[in-house]
């Protein structure tokens, strides 16, 4: 188990809630889409990929039938590679092709937005979708891009240092999604990093 | 990561995030848009001294499939050709503001010079009878995969056999996958004609022999090395017939070699020399997926070396 919050870091959603918001983000995704026709569930690694999975899990509970789920990493495409060592590139997994299929997209965080106009231009060079949802488990507002979600499980105000934390049981052992006060100064929104992706 | 002169540059942990990255982007020469934008705006030279088809058309594959500006400067046609030295081409080339300089060259060394003389990444495309770092890389990619068909998720060649044949003395091939498969665990063994197997071998971290009938039965894969006819200046072996009884990979010795056993040549071949067209064109050859890992691995390489931010050392700053 992870270590608990600690009394700087406040809990914001425990795992009953987010898995209440899971459930009721794969309804408004099927109703969005009139049904699970044509749905590619792209998760953008780390913390994306367990949640596209749960996704597709719970539209396919609901319509009983598969729902192609995925893996795309955005790591080539990010606009911030030149600031930083050499990044580690994660694993990417397409189960069918992006050509005239309903990609939603699931990240963990929405923050400055940059991660999603990378991911946006890593979707066109695989293919033609017919369209592109953004699905986020958290929005915490302050974007940088003219990007918006199109299914969001918390809109959670926040200042631009303070630290939003999403754990899941796949890949940090816990589910929970916590705030803390930015430490030594905080992240600018700029730093991918302070969306909790990596 | 600066440079890539040698093999032994690599740890393992290395050589598994390269192998790794390349199966990433062996995926991208399966897509409808080969580009990557992850090394917009960065200079790759191609500077080769020496001839080449595949290592110098996949390098600049690799970086034109990642974004990067490459161009191609060939001895011949050159101011080379012309006599100027080395040091004179390198700092010309430099000069106009390359990240990359790609090297091959006809002495062994001469990469490693020339990492010393300017600030872009050095990445050493063969030199002389020294090192091939790229080849030795993309071989360990191919097997990798060839042993993962039968073993999911194996990191590390420890206990498998691997024999590389041939000449050894000029193989520039041979001594990068000798440290690479050193650095991956697997148990290497060297098979030349004693004129052909290097002094100093003993200090190698393999196994030698002469008698190719004996180790090949034992191989997990062979790696068959071209008998470089323009570095030698002759009496290295009698006739070629004799070179193929003794060290040829001939039909008769396919045969021998257990199921399941690979087949790889760094190419180009000399077919009915060192190795038979039944062996070429066996099921059990990796050669033309060698080819194919070349630009994929080239990719890794480039990423590692130019992915990220400009080293200290470098005085020119992101514009």
């Amino acid at each position: 188990m992870a270590e608990p919050a600690t009394t700087a870091s406040r809990l914001v959603m425990d795992a009953d809630q987010i898995a209440r918001t899971c459930a009721r983000m794969a309804h408004q995704v099927l109703e969005a889409n009139r049904g699970a026709e044509g749905l590619l569930v792209l998760g953008i690694p780390t913390r994306g990929v367990p949640l596209a999975e749960r996704l597709a899990r719970a539209m396919a509970d609901v319509e009983g039938v598969d729902i192609p789920v995925g893996a795309l990493d955005i790591t080539l495409y990010r606009d911030d590679l030149r600031r930083h060592p050499t990044r580690a590139v994660g694993r990417s997994r397409l189960p069918v092709g992006v050509d005239d299929a309903v990609v939603v997209l699931v990240d963990d965080v929405l923050f400055s937005g940059r991660t999603v106009r990378a991911a946006l231009d890593a979707l066109g060079d695989l293919g033609r979708p017919r369209a592109v949802r953004l699905a986020v488990l958290v929005d915490r507002g302050h974007r940088e891009l003219p990007i918006r979600a199109d299914h969001v499980g918390k809109n959670l105000p926040t200042r631009a240092d303070e630290r939003v934390r999403v754990r899941l049981e796949e890949t940090d052992g816990v589910n929970e999604v916590t705030i803390s006060p930015g430490a030594d100064g905080g992240a600018a929104p700029g730093d991918q990093d302070a969306e909790g992706t990596r | 990561m600066r440079h890539l002169l040698s093999a032994a540059d690599l740890t393992l942990a290395q050589t598994g995030e390269i192998l790794d990255l390349a199966e990433e982007m062996a995926s991208v020469q399966a897509r409808p848009v080969k580009k990557l934008p992850a090394l917009r705006g960065r200079t790759v030279v191609n500077l080769f001294f020496e001839d080449s088809t595949r290592t110098r058309s996949s390098f600049e594959l690799a970086g034109k499939w990642l974004s990067a500006d490459v161009i191609n400067v060939s001895a011949k046609g050159s101011s080379v050709s012309k006599g100027e030295s080395l040091r004179d081409t390198v700092l010309t080339v430099a000069a106009m503001g390359v990240d990359a300089l790609v090297i091959r060259h006809g002495s062994s060394g001469a990469p490693a010079q020339a990492a010393q003389w300017v600030d872009a990444h050095v990445l050493n495309a063969g030199d002389g009878t020294h090192e091939h770092p790229t080849q030795a890389l993309l071989d360990a990619f191919t097997l990798r995969r060839h042993f993962r068909s039968a073993e999911p998720g194996l990191d590390t060649f420890a206990g498998k056999q691997v024999v590389i044949a041939g000449d050894v003395t000029h193989s520039r091939v041979a001594r990068s996958n000798v440290l690479l498969l050193q650095t991956l665990g697997a148990d290497v063994t060297l098979v030349a004609p004693p004129t052909l197997m290097p002094s100093g071998v003993d200090r190698w971290p393999v196994r030698t022999s002469s008698d190719f009938d004996a180790v090949l039965p034992e191989a997990d894969a062979v790696m068959m090395l071209r008998v470089q006819r323009e570095r030698m200046s002759g009496g290295y072996f009698p006739t070629p017939r004799e070179y193929t009884v003794g060290y040829g990979l001939t039909r008769a010795r396919l045969a021998t070699m257990k199921p399941g056993s690979a087949i790889c040549h760094p190419g180009p071949m000399n077919r009915g020399l060192e190795i038979s067209a039944d062996a070429a064109d066996a099921a059990s050859s990796l050669i033309l997926d060698q080819v194919a890992a070349g630009v994929a691995v080239r990719m890794s390489v480039l990423y590692q070396l130019l992915g990220g931010e400009d080293a200290p050392a470098t005085p020119r700053g992101d514009v």
